[in-house]
């Protein structure tokens, strides 16, 4: 496959598998601001995710738009991360996800809109503005909770330990990646490593949290292998448009 | 989870140049949470350019009982209202 299309692909597949995940929260969060918080965020990302798609569609040249490249792949096909395609667990597990999430998509978004591929840098410009408003969500729901009470701390421990394998992926890069570089495209993964880390050791020595070390990190989402858990959230997400061929609203 | 965190009361501006109005009213911990979940609640589809957020502790209301007092007197000072002013002839710029 076209390395840009797969490059694409990547950043689409992120937004739109943690869009699902986020979505299920709905009418079942803790408060109900933070349901509405919590779809509005899932909406931004399902109108990122139309964005990237419907390019990455274009870019193929195969006649799939957004939607075919949404409901009609299976999960061997898709390129997000496995830190996005993880379960929501409680609302600690899901602020965690969501925090890494957030970080790392904000530094990525930010060499995204520099780059030379014009549609590319104006998706990225447009979803960055949203992207910094979910990273002040998350950041803040991190310190609260690990500075919070002793349940609320032990929990987001938890999390922060469970999370932090898939987290190492976000910052390996590949032949794809490499060559997106060199085209003047994309930008060099591991290059935001640093930066990703350094604000995370800021938020957490305000969150009175303690970061992860020597974790096997683990790998494949971008290259479509993927935990067992992402199959199960595409059944839902595309048992209608399967089930009942060019389904309208 | 909502227990013992405080209500606050919404104001949002609509456009530069008018005033914050009154929008409705959440729950939050405290101010930045508040301006955030106001942020989330009222202004999702374009209403604002501006948020306020105040404790609805804070807002002194006028007693129900006491309306007779604070508001019938002014009903039938109609020389109050700009309308029984008669401009005098010849006056041009006003």
């Amino acid at each position: 496959m076209n390395a840009r299309v797969e490059y694409v692909l990547r950043f689409g597949d992120n937004a739109l598998v943690l869009a699902q995940r986020l979505c299920a929260w709905v009418a079942h969060a803790p408060i109900m601001e933070e349901d509405v918080a919590l779809a509005n965020v899932s909406l931004d990302l399902f109108g990122q995710a139309r964005l990237w798609l419907a390019y990455a569609g274009e870019l193929e040249g195969a006649g799939r738009d957004e939607d075919a490249l949404a409901f009609h792949r299976g999960a061997g096909e898709f390129r997000n991360v496995l830190l996005v395609e993880r379960p929501n667990g409680d609302f600690a597990e899901t602020t965690v996800r969501g925090y890494f999430y957030d970080l790392w998509a904000s530094l990525a978004l930010a060499e995204l809109s520099r780059s030379k591929d014009e549609r590319i840098a104006a998706i990225a410009e447009k979803a960055r503005k949203e992207n910094a408003y979910h990273l002040r969500r998350s950041e803040d729901w991190m310190i609260r909770l690990g500075d919070g009470t002793e349940e609320s701390r032990s929990r987001m421990q938890r999390a922060v330990n469970d999370f932090w394998r898939y987290t190492g992926e976000l910052f390996l890069g590949d032949e794809v990646d490499a060559t997106m570089r060199e085209q003047g495209v994309g930008f060099d993964p591991t290059a935001l490593r640093e930066p990703w880390l350094e604000r995370v050791r800021a938020t957490f020595a305000a969150a009175t949290l303690d970061v992860s070390s020597d974790v096997w990190m683990q790998r494949g989402g971008k290259q479509g292998v993927h935990t067992e858990s992402l199959g199960y959230l595409l059944a839902e997400m595309q048992v209608l448009p399967r089930t009942i061929s060019g389904a309208a609203w | 989870m909502t227990k013992g965190w405080p209500q606050w009361e919404v104001f949002v501006r609509s456009e530069a140049g008018l005033a914050h109005k009154h929008v409705g009213s959440l729950h939050a911990a405290d101010v930045r949470m508040a301006l955030e979940n106001a942020r989330d609640l009222y202004t999702r589809r374009n209403e604002g350019v501006s948020i306020w957020v105040v404790r609805s502790e804070d807002v002194h209301a006028t007693d129900p009982d006491e309306a007779e007092a604070f508001f019938e007197p002014s009903e039938d000072k109609r020389y109050r209202f700009p309308t029984s002013y008669h401009v005098p002839e010849g006056v041009e710029h006003l």
